[in-house]
């Protein structure tokens, strides 16, 4: 086969479900497109017509704000017509509701849903039973993949690549969905990744995601280039993860003092919400590492990439779609 | 009502009650086994049932079974139950008692034991819970419900969390030789976990119950078993922590006897991987170290019986989110197969220790009849085609429910015809 003149960009699957099935050129197709996306949302008019005529629902069986925010936006921007469900039904009623909305959405005639649901796996579950195309927003405790993609644009704008990086994933590791993408996302792409945090709040066999473990948040600090400090749920206390979050932030907390005291410029990320004074102090989350908005900001160009790469977009088309161009 | 005397003719009878192996003719006469031997005559009104070319077995025992009846209708029947279990080629089985409401008085034992008999299929018996629904508090009245016909008592589904009250139950059933079996669970450690743990469980974001929740109450029975000689049936093991415990506690004289799962021998958690719902149940799939350890267990008999935990649930309860589908697969049709192909075609144990693990010593466990084809036991009888290969397909399964990890899977052994108390209760030609 005789081999192409341009490499072109590895398109996506139906659905985005996780980091972890995706290549690292498709991880970078869309990194690269919403790199391309992020001028339409500092124009006067933040709207291009690539989702024209489009139907998109928001399926948010859990509370949400900042993705559901940000996803709307994507849409919107993009020219899609979207809809938007909240519904956080009792846990027993989950799965039930689950089945019936995939079919009631089939039968309305919809292009894509974006699903945020609090069991881990419900994004696959959803998209095994539809052909539109499924984004998760979010599923339980497994993957964040358009999180996870905004982080690594985010280290990327700042840092230049991933590759050879070294990244440490700090706090609630084991209950943390943004923890895993981000584990996928940065190791497709060459990164050295480690966590840290007490080993009540690490998953069993982490370290068999080929992930260094550390158990102090000093020797962290002494080995990494990015922190990404993961919110602490405030109910994991009341669940006896750990004694208490005054605790937390003296042991493992993200204070001035230890940023400083590293040895090199780090670069710190969170996804947010934050709890201020537990798992970041305030001063490092206002201060100059942090890059915490930027993140915010990233968010909706990768979802606006995610949206048009999945519905059948290219990402060599990209810069003829932000002038209007049909995709 | 009497059936027409059977004779089984030229069949290879694979007995090790008795240490047979050997083609001889098997005579089934008002219900019993009235002689075994070479070149029995039959007379005219006797069924010749030509078996050349078959295995001849004492009927097959489950003692771990969930007929969801009463209260879980549309999951299983008594009677669509114990279709599946002779279509399996299971003459009896141990009914579970955490139905709705719970086994837990003489009444309801009847019930099932009357339902039992009405579908006139394998024998049906019925279990009885250890405490009062199930709530690990107050002992049911053992006399009562053995007296009613429980063979054993369980909390099965959920464990005896008060070392005390465990010790107590234990020592209660002594009065009445009952067997006390059951579920192994350390539940603070569990934590609500759906799988094991381990990196499957880590990368899908599930929750995961390490080994340590079935070990550390595994062990705590078998004390409590050497402390006051009760006897221990050890359910479902699926830990090579609790294998090894196990072994040890035979070793020193413990009345302990335990089973093992088909799907703990022969899957691992791998096959929970998409968030497969069939592929969960509790104790969960766990390593290949575990499995293997399981597999070991039933070769040296640590692990004297096979049973299925068979655990019907309706097509909609498992097409949910992993997190939110109920435990538990259909275990009674695919059992031997799997056991066949898994154990005996891949060398673990020869087909006379298969029939021990799902006859002999199961029935013996729990102080049934059968399990033996000497002259005067019944004639609870399994002829099996050991050179059968089929296809595992749900649809086609007698039971109500469909859920199994191994739909797809190729097996080979299959019962062709299973007979009870003299009677062909299920006969694959005639399908």
């Amino acid at each position: 086969m005789a081999q192409a003149p341009e490499q072109t960009a590895p398109a996506l699957g139906k659905d985005l479900l996780g980091l972890e099935e995706l290549s690292r050129g498709q991880i970078l197709s869309i990194l690269d497109t919403a790199e391309r996306f992020k001028e339409i949302s500092v124009r006067p008019v933040k709207k291009v017509p690539a989702l024209r005529n489009r139907t998109i629902v928001n399926a948010f069986f859990e509370n949400s704000t900042r993705t559901r925010v940000s996803f709307e936006f994507a849409e919107k921007r993009m020219g899609a017509d979207t809809v938007s469900i909240s519904t956080s039904g009792s846990s027993v009623q989950k799965g039930e509701t689950l089945v019936d909305t995939a079919r009631n959405l089939e039968a309305m005639g919809i292009d894509m849903v974006v699903i945020r649901h609090s069991s881990s796996g419900s994004a696959r579950f959803l998209a095994e039973r539809i052909p539109s195309n499924v984004i998760n927003a979010g599923d339980g405790k497994h993957e964040h993949p358009t999180q996870g993609l905004l982080d690594l644009l985010t280290i990327r704008d700042h840092r230049g690549r991933i590759e050879g990086l070294k990244v440490c994933i700090v706090g609630d590791v084991l209950h943390s969905r943004v923890a895993r993408s981000n584990i996928h996302g940065l190791k497709r792409l060459g990164a050295q990744v480690a966590v840290c945090g007490p080993a009540t709040l690490l998953p069993a066999a982490v370290a068999e995601l080929g992930v260094t473990v550390f158990r102090r948040i000093e020797e962290a600090i002494e080995w990494a280039d990015v922190l990404n400090v993961l919110r602490l749920q405030l109910e994991r206390m009341k669940s006896g993860f750990i004694p208490s979050l005054r605790e937390y932030n003296r042991v493992f907390g993200v204070t001035r003092a230890r940023v400083e005291a590293g040895p090199r410029d780090l670069l710190i990320l969170h996804p947010g919400p934050m709890n201020r004074g537990v798992e970041i102090d305030s001063d490092v989350a206002d201060g100059p590492h942090s890059v915490i908005l930027q993140q915010v900001t990233n968010g909706v160009a990768v979802r606006m990439a995610v949206l048009y790469l999945l519905s059948g977009g290219r990402a060599e088309q990209a810069e003829a779609v932000k002038q209007g161009g049909d995709p | 009502m009497s059936a027409r005397p059977v004779l089984i003719r030229g069949g290879r009878v694979v007995d090790p009650s008795q240490g047979m192996d050997a083609v001889v003719d098997v005579l089934l006469v008002d219900g019993i086994v009235a002689r075994i031997g070479e070149g029995l005559d039959a007379s005219a009104e006797t069924e010749v049932f030509d078996a050349s070319g078959l295995v001849v077995t004492p009927g097959l025992v489950d003692v771990h079974v969930h007929l969801r009846e009463p209260g879980g209708e549309h999951k299983e029947t008594i009677e669509s139950g114990a279709r599946a279990a002779v279509a399996g080629g299971f003459t009896s089985v141990v009914a579970m008692p955490n139905t709705d409401p719970p086994i837990d008085s003489p009444a309801t034992v009847g019930y099932v034991l009357a339902a039992g008999l009405r579908a006139g299929l394998a024998r049906v018996y019925p279990s009885g819970c250890i405490t009062l629904g199930q709530k690990g508090e107050q002992l049911t009245e053992f006399g009562e419900l053995a007296a009613a016909g429980a063979v054993c008592v369980t909390d099965d589904g959920r464990p005896v969390s008060s070392a005390g009250v465990m010790r107590m139950a234990l020592e209660y059933a002594l009065t009445f030789d009952l067997p006390v079996a059951v579920h192994c669970e350390e539940l603070t450690l569990s934590r609500g976990g759906t799988m094991n743990e381990g990196i499957v469980a880590t990368r899908l974001g599930l929750t995961g119950v390490p080994n340590a929740s079935e070990d550390v109450m595994i062990a705590r029975d078998l004390l409590l078993a050497q402390l006051t000689g009760g006897r221990l049936h050890v359910q479902h093991v699926a830990t090579r922590g609790g294998v090894e415990m196990i072994r040890a506690a035979k070793a020193r004289g413990v009345r302990v006897t335990a089973e093992a799962s088909p799907h703990h021998f022969s899957l691992t958690d791998e096959a929970v991987e998409w968030y497969r719902t069939d592929a969960k149940m509790n104790p969960p799939l766990r390593s290949a170290a575990d499995r293997d350890a399981v597999r070991e267990g039933v070769r040296d008999g640590t692990l004297d019986v096979i049973a299925t935990d068979h655990a019907p649930h309706h097509y909609d309860e498992k097409e949910q989110a992993f997190e939110d589908a109920p435990n538990g697969i259909v275990g009674l049709e695919t059992s031997f197969g799997v056991a066949f192909t898994e154990l005996v075609e891949k060398g673990v144990i020869d087909l006379a220790t298969l029939v021990d693990r799902m006859s002999c010593t199961p029935a013996r466990a729990l102080g049934l009849p059968g399990g033996t084809l000497r002259a005067g036991a019944p004639a609870d009888v399994t002829v099996i085609d050991t050179r059968a290969e089929w296809t595992v397909d749900a649809a086609k399964f007698v039971s109500l429910s469909r859920n199994t990890p191994f739909a797809g899977w190729t097996l080979h052994g299959r019962a062709v015809r299973t007979i009870v108390g003299g009677a062909t209760a299920w006969s694959a030609e005639a399908r």
